[in-house]
């Protein structure tokens, strides 16, 4: 009787956790799902009240529009660049300064690492406008006379900020790398020293290989928010084309190529523009899901591994 | 004998040059891209400032830009204290929902990898311009009407409500609740990086203890309340100030986009770097008094 009683415990409690999650799984996923199954609408099923999820007749059009107007490959590209760019910077940066903090003991490491904290702590607006015109007029901080080069439309500024540790968010990727590195045992170190390899090298060959999850975690955070930025890009690049910036003005360009002023002003509350908009954040997040796809396995091993824990 | 102490020393502080070397990117970042503009940022605040054919000319005007944003300008005050009131209903919903989550994700089940992959998913579709585009899009107003109307939607409350008001449940309270499950799909989006950090910890805790907690004849719920929670309350802490972070530099954050609109364009880079100022040492303030508070209360382990 009682193995019965606990048998239906058991189970109902199953029961309950799947609807939760189940239930909040779709939550996460609406938007998404939303989004593509009007992507491939036309605005005929829009008005159509019969149709509810699934077109009637499922359409590539809005993609094609979205695609040409995009210019799709070449801001793909642009975007993709920079990105690599900066997320590679990151990991390398982050990685090196990590280790740096946990495995070596030198004066003042606490307060350099309390210093990586604060770093993390005050708001980019803050220091927005200084980086700006540090930027525009650069001169090595008074080392190249004159007015100094404008580094601005360029990626040097991202280059810059992400080598050494202080770009978007990596005080929380130098906090990842640090815990991680913690984390390891000592010994496999501790060989290579007695096999004579110097601190740079042991790092290289022995560390680095064996940091790859906390590495997983950290590119993939990277990369999806230097994709998704627009604080950083707008203020470094303020013509760039990039996927952020085109997707702004998707509908807006569309007015300009395919209609009249008349029709401009109708289209930008029209329900062809959220399904072209709609298109158009398919195409701008495609490169991401699947990037989340290969790297997931990897991903969700990592967060069990890594434990960003003391 | 001598040679050989002094070789030891050497070696110390070898490996303590090592450990600069390897930290060094970070040093130069901060001194050079943190530490130069922050103080930059403290003298403009201080003064107006305008662009040239050849830099930036700077003219002290004392606490002018301050006086600016708090009395003249027409939103600030206003945005200000609605944004942080935004952040205080926020954080308490974003933290128990994370940890809840990560509770439930931590548990074996079937579908538990794909589970973790949905809910981790949040972390790729933050974009600003997703949020932008939405809140102008047909399909999310219609939507929203349909919410208010009640018939369809995603999420309906009002059943709910009225129930909780029949129990006589405090008026304030069932709004409360009403409000949270509202910003349901936001507080899901803000989760996914501290149900990571909870997740972590909640493996971090080693299994041994919960047997030996068993065979005391411990209950789950007790084990739960004696063993998880204080293991893991230091890290609602870290959580507390990462949600925070995160709230406070979103670019959805109005008072982030205020800033930008007004020093291109609106009142000018000085207004704009006081604003930022005020806005900071608010946020620093309430972070402050919050960790104040909350580190009282959590359990230290002892090393």
């Amino acid at each position: 009787m009682k193995k019965y009683q606990h048998k239906v415990i058991k189970f109902s409690y199953a029961l309950v956790r799947g609807i939760l999650i189940i239930g909040l799984s779709f939550i996460i996923l609406y938007p998404l799902l939303l989004k593509i199954s009007s992507s491939l609408m036309t605005q005929k099923d829009l008005f159509d009240q019969t149709v509810y999820w699934i077109s009637r007749q499922p359409t590539l059009e809005n993609f094609k529009v979205a695609f040409s107007l995009m210019n799709y490959p070449k801001t793909f590209l642009n975007s993709f660049l920079l990105t690599l760019l900066v997320s590679t910077a990151q990991l390398a940066s982050c990685l090196v300064i990590g280790y740096g903090f946990a495995r070596f003991k030198f004066r003042g490491r606490k307060l350099w690492f309390a210093l990586v904290i604060a770093v993390l702590l005050v708001p980019p607006q803050l220091i927005m406008i200084p980086r700006y015109l540090n930027f525009r007029y650069f001169n090595l901080f008074g080392l190249i006379p004159g007015n100094g080069i404008n580094l601005l439309g360029s990626f040097w500024p991202f280059l810059l900020i992400s080598l050494t540790g202080v770009g978007l968010k990596n005080g929380l990727f130098i906090f990842i790398m640090r815990q991680y590195f913690l984390g390891m045992s000592s010994e496999l170190e501790e060989a290579a020293y007695i096999d004579g390899a110097g601190p740079i090298r042991t790092f290289l060959t022995i560390m680095v290989p064996h940091a790859v999850p906390a590495m997983v975690i950290v590119f993939l955070f990277s990369f999806v928010w230097q994709w998704n930025d627009l604080f950083y890009t707008d203020l470094f690049l303020p013509n760039a084309e990039l996927l952020p910036h085109v997707l702004k003005d998707l509908s807006f360009n569309y007015g300009i190529v395919h209609l009249t002023a008349a029709e401009r002003a109708a289209l930008l509350t029209s329900e062809f523009n959220s399904i072209l908009n709609n298109a158009g954040i398919i195409l701008f997040i495609a490169p991401l899901i699947l990037l989340y796809t290969f790297l997931q396995r990897y991903f969700i091993e990592s967060i069990e591994k890594t434990g960003l824990v003391e | 004998m001598k040679k050989d102490s002094k070789l030891k020393l050497s070696l110390r502080s070898k490996r303590g040059l090592t450990g600069y070397l390897f930290i060094s990117p970070f040093i130069i970042g901060f001194i050079l891209f943190f530490l130069y503009p922050f103080i930059q940022s403290v003298i403009f605040s201080l003064n107006k400032l305008e662009i040239t054919q050849s830099g930036f000319v700077l003219e002290y005007v004392g606490l002018e830009n301050f006086r600016e944003a708090v009395l003249v300008h027409p939103n600030f005050v206003r945005i200000l204290i609605e944004g942080i009131l935004g952040m205080i209903n926020d954080i308490p919903l974003i933290l128990i929902f994370s940890f809840f989550i990560a509770n439930l994700l931590n548990q074996e089940f079937r579908g538990r990898f794909l589970a973790r992959t949905i809910f981790f998913l949040p972390v790729i579709l933050t974009a600003k311009i997703i949020y932008n585009l939405e809140q102008g899009s047909y399909i999310q107003q219609a939507l929203n009407i349909q919410q208010v109307s009640n018939i369809g939607g995603i999420i309906s409350t009002r059943a709910l409500q009225s129930f909780l008001y029949s129990l006589k449940f405090p008026y304030n309270f069932v709004n409360y609740i009403g409000y949270a499950i509202n910003r349901l799909p936001d507080i899901i989006n803000s989760s996914a990086i501290p149900v990571l950090i909870f997740l972590a910890a909640l493996q971090s805790i080693p299994n041994s203890i919960y047997e030996a907690a068993y065979i005391e004849g411990a209950t789950k719920w007790e084990s739960f309340w004696k063993i998880t929670f204080p293991l893991i309350s230091s890290f609602i802490l870290v959580n507390i100030v990462y949600i925070f972070v995160d709230a406070f530099t979103t670019p959805q954050n109005r008072i982030v986009a205020l800033l930008k609109e007004e020093a291109w364009g609106g009142a000018g880079y000085g207004v704009s770097t006081a604003m930022a100022w005020i806005y900071f040492l608010a946020i620093a303030a309430l972070l402050g008094l919050i960790v104040g508070i909350i580190s009282r209360y959590i359990y230290q382990q002892q090393h």
